[in-house]
């Protein structure tokens, strides 16, 4: 089952008024792969994950998640959100829950199972990042790091297929970068299927099957990281490869 | 003989405090009910609901609350809907109060950060439960000052519901005055009244804002 394709993009267009966000973009995922997408600002990175769990609409072409075609309806935006987990840049933890009730919530509500069953599960998942002894603070309570790994765990407790991560280190200090990548690592290593739009490029070399590199709402290049960074094909690539490389 | 202010005129003015906080106490709860309905109408993203709702609060927030009292008063005994003078006032104030507590709460509402609904629907949360887990919790604590503050300018706002004839605090005043020629000792007593019912509302919701401000702080 190493084959199966989990994500298909076809013909992708997304508009924001007059400004197109997404330009024809075609993407495959296959189960248990791991793809960084990276790209400058404005790029449509972001565009393009947040259209996998349907949080944005597209105008042309057509996404299918795990053999559920995304249409406008309800049943089929609820199907796919069902396989797809996502991490934030910003966390998004719900500040007046504590870090229990954060991860049980969707589960009790949306997969409709018990309480106790949902706590378990959400214990396993807390312990897996290492924030089990949190589980009865608040979201401020906890450091940025501490709380992204929160958001991670959340995902998981809906037992999704795909993970999708937006920047997830991106709002973090430094020095907490890495307790975060480490828990994805983590994951990777388990054989989760995996799509980040990172600036990491060390994870990206670390973790990713592919990498895919992104301007102007087109995918420019994709490829292996190896060849991906050793050899990038296009000048835009290169030019953006220097800009962030140089800083690391 | 002209009485003067004793034990029965205080009596007196005791009921119409009692009328008053019944006045306000339905009205609010009405208002509350009927303002969460507006407030989540107004924030549904159906364009033309959203409109509809924009006209209703409108409506009511930019026409006198006199004007809206007569209306239900007056206008509907023209119909033949003969109210009685509570009934009349507390629907009147009801109507008003959704206007206004709607309008609170689609700000607060909106108040609560994008991210949050955006977590919720990744979850694969339906509308029902982002607004009952998510959304409304967090917008109701954004919203209690401003909340409170409404109510005491509703307990206050009261005193209008003399105009129909209705005898609440105010009104009782008026009349014990006019019996005892003493308005300034019987006024003073209605002020003292009200003052005991909206201070501490007042001192609580100024507590709840800092509270409030001292939690965004972190």
């Amino acid at each position: 089952m190493q084959d199966q394709i989990l994500i298909e993009m076809k013909g992708v267009q997304k508009w924001y008024g007059g400004y197109q966000a997404l330009r024809n973009v075609d993407l495959t995922v296959r189960k248990g792969e791991k793809i960084v997408v990276c790209g400058p600002s404005g790029s449509g990175k972001s565009t393009l994950i947040r259209c996998i769990n349907r949080l944005e609409a597209i105008q042309q072409g057509s996404i299918v998640v795990n053999g559920h075609r995304l249409d406008d309806s309800i049943k089929a935006i609820d199907v796919v959100r069902q396989d797809v987990g996502m991490v934030f840049q910003s966390f998004n933890l719900f500040p007046h829950m504590t870090v229990l009730q954060n991860c049980t919530l969707a589960p009790i509500r949306a997969r409709r199972v018990s309480k106790t069953e949902a706590e378990a599960i959400a214990r396993k998942y807390l312990e897996r990042v290492r924030i089990g002894d949190q589980a009865e603070k608040y979201p401020a309570q906890l450091s940025g790091g501490q709380q992204q790994r929160v958001a991670i765990a959340r995902a998981l407790c809906m037992q999704p297929k795909v993970m999708l991560f937006d920047e997830p280190t991106s709002a973090l200090d430094p020095e907490m970068v890495k307790e975060v990548l480490d828990t994805m690592i983590g994951l990777a290593n388990d054989g989760m299927t995996m799509i980040c739009v990172t600036h990491e490029m060390g994870f990206a070399r670390q973790v990713a099957d592919r990498v895919i590199f992104m301007a102007e709402g087109q995918i420019i290049e994709e490829g292996a990281p190896d060849a991906f960074f050793r050899n990038p094909k296009h000048a835009r690539t290169r030019q953006f490869l220097g800009e962030i490389l140089a800083h690391h | 003989m002209t009485p003067h202010f004793g034990l029965p005129e205080f009596g007196f003015l005791l009921r119409g405090l009692q009328w008053t906080v019944l006045l306000t106490l339905v009205a609010f709860a009405g208002g509350c009910t009927a303002g969460l309905a507006i407030a989540l109408l107004r924030t549904c993203g159906h364009k033309g609901v959203e409109w509809i709702t924009r006209i209703y609060i409108g409506v009511f927030q930019g026409t006198p609350l006199l004007l809206q009292l007569f209306v239900v008063y007056y206008g509907l005994a023209l119909t033949g809907l003969k109210l009685d003078a509570f009934v009349a006032v507390a629907i009147g104030f009801t109507v008003n109060a959704s206007a206004f507590l709607g309008e609170i709460w689609r700000g607060a509402i909106q108040a609560v950060p994008r991210g949050q609904t955006e977590a919720a629907m990744a979850l694969g949360l339906h509308y029902s439960s982002r607004m009952r887990d998510i959304v409304l919790p967090q917008a109701i604590r954004i919203s209690l000052p401003a909340t409170i503050g409404y109510l005491v300018q509703l307990i206050k706002g009261t005193s209008l519901a003399a105009i129909v004839g209705f005898i609440e605090l105010a009104r009782a005043g008026q009349i014990v005055s006019n019996q005892t020629f003493q308005p300034l000792l019987v006024f003073g007593v209605v002020g003292a009244m009200y003052f005991i019912l909206c201070w501490p509302l007042s001192w609580w919701g100024s507590r709840m804002e800092a509270r409030l401000a001292l939690a965004s702080q972190r």
